[in-house]
């Protein structure tokens, strides 16, 4: 397992790189049975450092901020815990990226190794014809190596394995959150869509995004997948 | 320079680095109290809600970190530090991380007070948040209890890391700048833990902590333990003077191995009798009130025993029983009764089984004393190995043949566990703890009867199942009227 690695040239595949958009990669190497559990920790200390409560805007353009509630997370599969936001709503669609991913990487052509991207964008409102643009400015990727395991005493050793590892990625996020680098300014009440996604009803993410690979044996992307999951996944 | 800091600005970040000292350190408490936490998120601004975090405040939490501030604020070379150690059953107690919130000179004159610094200082809150989990002192906390308490302590001034052990490590958990200087949240962790498990294996004959020491150490700690934690572990320092478990046994037994030897129906398991020390000048841990609290739950039965240095012990211990029994007999009667069912009593007073040379013995079938006379007219034959404090203990050299002797050696106290009412016996908290401690054995699980039916009921499952064949309708009918 590699420690994070850096670099400036981002952006999912397709999409035109962005040169301000900050990319962080973390790799992980787990067992079949934790990927679910590594990734939503992974993807929820990110998401706790970047969501804030529901901004609630008065008349004189000032804005009043709601809460963030916190809750612990205990995972079965390995020997580790992790911090999320007090919210249902973001729990279900980190669950279900998180899913999609951890089925894809078992389906068939898979080796077992694949990357879940978390990105970050800002909308920038276009004239028409042309739709709007989705301006990344941060992405984090997480590169997961999927081992099988022999016997119950090389899972019992994985279970720690992983849970030190992942205490590790945690510091990293952290480290790389405390940088205070470029975040969108604080929109005004028309604009508040554009950096926000604000169709949650208790706290108030940076509108994100969340994309997989999965490599082949040949080391070839076989399936690039995009997924708008704000609009999939939240819309009732 | 202050000068360039408005007046309004300079109350703000005030107020900011005030507020933001006491959730940092609310937020260390709860994350080693052992049980997970979770706070709601609120859509609608409540105003109370500092750094727009959901961080619940435990008042005396508050009230201790306030009390180490003293009304200053973290500033250069006054730091705001966090100590979280770890304390055993035994007394023994090691530093685990020290959490230390620092202020340098670095200024950064530009940046907005009521906003971007207020912004950062959230999500370093957040931060921390993440981190407390992530430390070796976080799975520690998660399984305290019985066998060691995690405890904290706040002070302000010069971070003292000397008590961390070699080879510590630190880790960042981010830095706030503002116009007076820039804050620094940090954590320095002990990765060195082998005092643990020398602990555990050392020899029975090791020093406690005086209780001066243990004192000391308890008024300034506090422990992190949510209170009904803190009294079971409390309880559980206690021996298993209360009948259970020879896995136990360890260093319970150092504490009341003298109780344990001296009393018949005591267990005392295949653990480290050998190696019994005379009954100990302290108790295991705890300060001087402790002592007593743990004293007198002890089963209800004290010894006066011979060696001086528990001579203060008995003193205390005899003092408090003399208004308390009526005959010797006749508290032993209430005490030694316990209830197993609504109706049923079941004497207690049985020949240990540590006197049967077979393994785990304890666990071997009860059910040869039941049917025994009742113990109270025959007493029990006394143990055939005597621990060595047995000696000690009988003032006369008598080895307690009878129950009748012994009791004219030994001062029968009331059974008065804390906050228990004394007037309607024997259904008060102790006896409880006491009864459901000592369950009777099943008798499906004893060695020779279980054995014997074992092999009886391969012998006739043909028969039954042949006779369920025959009544299939019958269960059929059955299952349908369920559904």
């Amino acid at each position: 397992m590699v420690g994070p690695g850096r670099s400036r040239c981002c952006g999912p595949s397709g999409a035109a790189p962005a040169m301000n958009c900050r990319a962080e990669v973390l790799e992980v190497s787990v067992e079949g049975r934790q990927v679910e559990e590594a990734m939503l920790a992974v993807l929820h200390t990110i998401l706790l450092h970047r969501s804030t409560g529901k901004f609630h805007y008065k008349k004189e353009g000032t804005y009043s901020i709601g809460t963030v509630g916190t809750q612990d997370v205990d995972c079965d599969f390995i020997d580790f815990a992790y911090v999320r936001v007090s919210s249902e709503e973001l729990d279900r669609a980190l669950r279900k990226a998180v899913g999609e991913f951890k089925d894809a990487l078992r389906g068939s052509g898979s080796d077992g190794m694949g990357q879940i991207s978390l990105e970050f964008y800002q909308k920038k409102k276009s004239r028409w014809p042309f739709s709007d643009e989705c301006i990344p400015w941060e992405l984090w990727t997480i590169k997961v190596n999927v081992v099988n395991l022999a016997n119950e005493q090389e899972r019992q050793i994985c279970r720690e394995k992983v849970g030190e590892k992942l205490c590790e990625k945690i510091i990293n996020i952290v480290e790389v959150m405390n940088r205070h680098e470029y975040l969108p300014k604080m929109p005004t009440q028309s604009e508040v869509d554009n950096v926000f996604d604000t169709s949650l009803k208790d706290v108030q993410p940076y509108l994100y995004k969340i994309s997989y690979q999965i490599t082949d044996s040949l080391g070839t992307s076989v399936t690039t997948t995009m997924r708008r999951l704000i609009k999939d996944t939240l819309a009732l | 320079m202050d000068t360039d800091l408005s007046s309004q600005d300079r109350k703000d970040l005030d107020k900011f680095i005030k507020f933001f000292a006491l959730k940092t350190v609310q937020v260390i408490v709860q994350a080693r109290l052992g049980e997970k936490i979770c706070t709601r998120s609120s859509s609608s601004p409540t105003g109370s809600d500092w750094f727009n975090l959901a961080i619940k405040d435990i008042p005396e939490v508050t009230h201790e970190a306030k009390k180490a501030l003293a009304g200053q604020l973290p500033a250069v070379g006054r730091s705001m530090c966090v100590e979280i150690s770890l304390k055993t059953s035994e007394g023994d107690s090691m530093e685990l991380e020290i959490w230390c919130l620092e202020m340098n000179e670095k200024c950064d004159k530009e940046i907005k007070v009521s906003y971007t610094v207020y912004n950062r200082l959230s999500l370093l809150l957040k931060s921390l948040l993440a981190i407390t989990r992530v430390t070796p002192a976080y799975r520690l906390s998660r399984k305290q209890g019985h066998e060691y308490v995690i405890l904290y302590r706040i002070y302000f001034g010069e971070v003292q890391l000397s008590g961390l052990g070699e080879g510590f490590q630190t880790v960042r958990v981010g830095t706030v700048g503002t116009p007076v200087g820039t804050i620094t949240l940090s954590c320095a962790y002990r990765i060195n833990l082998a005092f643990m498990s020398t602990r555990a294996g050392e020899d029975n004959g090791a020093v406690y902590p005086s209780v001066e020491d243990s004192q000391e150490v308890c008024t300034t700690s506090f422990s992190t333990s949510p209170p009904s934690q803190l009294s079971s572990s409390r309880l559980s320092y206690q021996p298993a003077a209360l009948g259970v478990g020879s896995a136990d046994m360890g260093y319970p037994v150092l504490f009341a191995g003298g109780l344990n030897a001296a009393h018949p129906h005591q267990l005392i398991g295949p653990g480290k009798e050998g190696g019994v020390p005379p009954v100990p000048n302290q108790p295991a841990h705890g300060t001087q009130a402790d002592q007593e609290r743990m004293c007198t739950p002890l089963d209800g039965v004290h010894y006066s025993a011979a060696t001086p240095s528990s001579s203060e012990d008995t003193e205390t211990v005899s003092n408090s029983s003399e208004g308390k029994c009526g005959s010797p007999h006749d508290l032993l009667e209430t005490i030694f009764i316990r209830k197993v069912g609504a109706f049923v009593n079941k004497p207690i007073n049985q020949v240990t089984m540590a006197n049967l040379d077979i393994p785990f013995a304890m666990f071997a079938p009860k059910n040869v004393e039941l049917e025994d006379n009742d113990p109270m007219v025959n007493p029990p034959e006394s143990p055939e190995t005597e621990s060595p404090l047995q000696g000690s203990l009988h003032s006369e050299g008598s080895s307690g043949s009878s129950t009748g002797n012994t009791h004219d050696d030994f001062v029968m106290i009331d059974f008065k566990p804390a906050f228990s009412k004394d007037d309607i016996l024997p259904m008060d908290l102790g006896t409880f703890y006491r009864e459901f401690q000592n369950p009777p054995q099943l008798s499906s699980l004893s060695i020779d009867i279980g054995a014997q039916s074992m092999a009886e009921d391969l012998d006739s499952l043909p028969e039954k199942l042949a006779v369920h064949e025959k009544n299939v309708k019958e269960f059929d009918a059955f299952v349908e009227t369920l559904q």
